[in-house]
């Protein structure tokens, strides 16, 4: 029986994770994400499905807290904003390097620095491109309705456990306190520790049991020809993801004479500028990446083809533009576009920005 | 049917819970429906906004910056959103407090004395009701039992014997709505 | 020279044994320098593991530092934690597997300086994991710079003057705060020095884990120890140098439970 719920974005992150049969959260208050850890202690998840909640001391500690779980095996997570976020990347590349499962949800806020607690988009670099040190990727997923937000929980878990890797759900402040309708996902049952110990045994840390081999997690290699062999495994499976995991969506791409490219809340701003652009003659579609990383560079580059000049639309002062320019390699004109700083474009600005930028430039 | 609502307000006048009420009243008319707050430390005793957005389809920019209603509260609210209502839209303000009254011409205004209506009532917290009853009765994209549907789902179940009270102040903002221009 | 180097089969001889390493070390050469202190300290960790009959359900932390490849010779299930964070690696595994067995095993600078907050907090959660605290005053693996622990006066990499407390601080007695905490069952500080003191050392750690085992909290185990290349001395030297002059700043013996 599917439920319907008015919810914000952060909520549904919450109540989706507990849904999805996550044995741990570990996270530290900040705005604008505060809600999920707030949702998950009045909720008291224990007493629903088992699920363990711990507000740790700091970002530091409930990224390695997710560590520890992690390499048991568990299905944990945490979430964060910007600045935390920032503050997490050591325990992220740490477990890359280890090969660890597990999903944390980046509700991003304007920055540099303190910065805002406004919405942005800005941590595209941080954590498209990596933020932490050493050659890794995370897979990350970017929902565009609070539907999504719940949706890309379990999405997120699948992906991490199957190529054993962390995945980053990235957000923004828009879509993490804006309330929408949601379906909740059905209670699925937490693994029991006897379904751990079967499922992953080649590697969790469960104990020592009779007949198998001891495990280890370490991202450690002191040997640099090892530690060699153990990059060119993590670009194997990078390039694994990249071939098997690309997903966007595409609107109103069929007779487009201009592109729009965006994503989260940006792609939603920009279905209505289209509207817009239509209602006065201008034929323009959108490109919405879902995965950000792998990026849908192929489909980039086929609408290149097609259209005569696109728009990167994103709150900041260009990220993901530099992805797209990769991806069209100089067959059209790409700009960018966007407030940032916490600062909100509206669909109208996108269309004077597409019209002076692009169409009139 | 698509309506872009701004409310907009001090915190503490209920201007987030009565977006969350419209909106969930939306959604018992199995209609789409945004609600995007302002957030943050300005909430307490600063001004406080949302946009609420219903719609007969899928909703894509929960982010404008023109509304077709603008509910508007204090006089800081006036100033930042008199101008983003589009032409032939609706402005619905409460005077109270207000020293600058809306002056466009090309817009429907009405006010609704919402805050001297909840003190003769003696009860603050009905403010919000009142000024939403207001609203509805110069739109009524949402029913009146799906209203009260809304009300009960938005209201912890603590909370459900206000309910009959809220209603009351809903009908009575509906029949204190007054004109002051058409277009 | 080589065929005058005798098998371990021939230094063995079954008859006469009258000791026997622990199934739980491996056989892999010790990376510690001779005369360091860790050998010890990991033997009789892993000791107590199997006397106590936990290897199958106990999970260990290394830490960075000296010991950041204690997962080589500790032959059990071990995670490497980052820099500082073992403390909450440990309290992630504990919380998901309550009945397991879990520790950290700690230098001065990861636990002491770069994990003070992890350290510190676990602790008064009360998490119910044990933690080995190895304290030589020096960051060993790195090459003998200062440690939060570098007593008074004391030379290192980057006191080469002597650790000068108005402008470095003083030695930080981490032990002593965690004693405090409400969170903590047991806190103790012990050596290795000496025979005897192994022997109390091994006991203080058996009881540590026999209280994880019942649930009372964060149990916590300082072993003061030598660093004989970090402090350039012989091992019979900075084993003197630590008998006279660590304990006086760090004297042995409980401190809590």
């Amino acid at each position: 029986m599917e439920e319907v719920k008015l919810m914000k974005g952060n909520e549904a992150v919450a109540e989706a994770a507990i849904r999805a049969g996550v044995d741990a959260y570990f996270g530290y208050p900040i705005t604008p994400q505060s809600e999920v850890i707030e949702y998950l202690m009045a909720e008291e998840p224990h007493k629903r499905t088992g699920m363990v909640v711990l507000q740790a001391e700091s970002e530091l500690a409930a990224i390695n807290m997710v560590y520890g779980a992690a390499a048991c095996g568990k299905k944990v997570m945490t979430s964060s904003s910007s600045p935390g976020f920032s503050l997490k990347q050591e325990g992220i590349s740490y477990m890359a390097g280890a090969e660890l499962p597990c999903v944390i949800v980046d509700v991003v806020r304007g920055g540099p620095g303190l910065g805002t607690i406004q919405p942005s988009q800005a941590d595209y670099f941080q954590v498209v491109k990596g933020g932490g040190h050493g050659d890794y990727n995370l897979i990350v997923l970017a929902p565009a309705t609070v539907q999504e937000m719940a949706d890309f929980i379990e999405l997120a878990f699948e992906l991490a456990f199957k190529y054993r890797n962390p995945a980053v759900i990235l957000s923004d402040g828009v879509i993490g306190q804006m309330m929408e309708k949601v379906i909740l996902p059905t209670q699925k049952e937490r693994l029991s520790d006897e379904e751990v110990d079967k499922l992953y045994k080649s590697w969790a840390t469960t104990g020592k049991k009779n007949g198998r081999e001891r495990n280890i997690i370490t991202s450690l290699e002191l040997v640099p020809e090892r530690q060699e062999a153990h990059n060119h495994h993590l670009q194997a499976k990078y390039k694994k993801i990249t071939e098997n995991e690309i997903r966007f969506e595409t609107f109103n791409c069929e007779d487009a004479d201009y592109l729009l490219v965006a994503y989260g809340s940006s792609a939603r701003i920009c279905q209505k500028t289209i509207q817009l652009a239509r209602a006065k003659g201008i034929k323009v579609g959108l490109l919405r990446p879902i995965t950000l990383w792998p990026y849908p560079s192929e489909a980039v580059n086929k609408l290149a083809d097609q259209v005569k000049g696109i728009l990167a639309v994103e709150m900041s002062a260009g990220q993901m533009v530099e992805d797209v320019r990769l991806a069209v390699n100089g067959k059209v004109k790409v700009e960018h576009y966007g407030r940032f700083g916490g600062m909100v474009h509206s669909p109208d600005e996108v269309l004077d920005a597409l019209e002076t930028k692009i169409i009139g430039g | 049917m698509t309506e872009e609502i701004i409310i907009a307000g001090f915190g503490g006048q209920g201007v987030l819970s009565m977006g969350k009420i419209l909106a969930y009243s939306g959604i018992m008319e199995d209609k789409e429906v945004s609600w995007m707050p302002s957030y943050g430390p300005e909430m307490r005793g600063g001004t406080a906004n949302v946009t609420v957005i219903i719609s007969d389809e899928r909703i894509n920019s929960p982010i404008l910056h023109n509304f077709d209603t603008a509910i508007i509260l204090n006089q800081q609210s006036m100033d930042k959103f008199e101008e983003s209502v589009k032409s032939g839209g609706l402005l619905l303000y409460d005077p109270n407090g207000i020293i600058h009254h809306p002056t466009r011409k090309d817009i429907n205004i009405y006010k609704i004395e919402g805050a001297a209506e909840a003190a003769k009532q003696k009860s603050s917290k009905t403010f919000n009701m009142i000024v939403l009853g207001a609203f509805l009765k110069l739109k009524p994209i949402v029913k009146m039992d799906n209203v009260l549907k809304g009300l009960k789902k938005s209201l912890p179940e603590r909370h459900h014997h206000l309910i009959p009270m809220n209603e009351e102040a809903i009908k009575v903002g509906m029949g204190k709505v007054i004109e002051v221009q058409t277009v | 020279m080589a065929e005058n180097i005798l098998t371990p089969e021939e230094i063995i001889k079954t008859g006469e044994l009258v000791f026997k390493k622990t199934k739980l070390m491996t056989d892999a050469n010790l990376s510690y320098c001779p005369g360091c202190g860790h050998g010890v300290a990991h033997r009789i960790t892993m000791e107590v593991i199997e006397e106590l009959g936990l290897e199958e359900q106990t999970i260990g932390i290394a830490p960075v530092g000296c010991s950041v490849l204690a997962y080589e010779f500790m032959n059990i299930d071990m995670q490497e934690a980052a820099h500082g964070r073992a403390p909450a690696v440990a309290t992630g595994i504990k919380r998901v597997y309550p009945n397991k067995t879990v520790f950290t095993y700690q230098g001065d600078g990861d636990l002491a300086a770069i994990g003070t907050a992890e350290t510190i907090h676990a602790c008064n959660r009360g998490e119910n994991i044990t933690i080995i605290f190895i304290n030589n005053g020096i960051y060993g693996m790195t090459g003998g710079q200062m440690a939060p622990t570098t007593l008074p006066g004391m030379k290192s990499s980057t006191s080469p003057y002597g650790r000068d407390v108005h402008t470095m601080g003083y030695p930080l007695k981490i032990t002593e705060l965690i004693a405090m905490l409400p969170g903590t069952s047991y806190v103790t500080r012990q050596a290795v020095h000496k025979p005897g003191l192994v022997r109390k050392a091994k006991k203080a750690i058996k009881k540590a884990f026999e209280l994880q085992m019942e649930n009372k909290g964060t149990s916590f185990v300082e072993i003061v120890s030598n660093c004989n290349s970090g402090w350039k001395m012989t091992p019979v030297e900075s084993n003197e140098w630590l008998d006279k002059n660590m304990l006086d700043y760090y004297p042995l013996g409980d401190l809590k439970g």
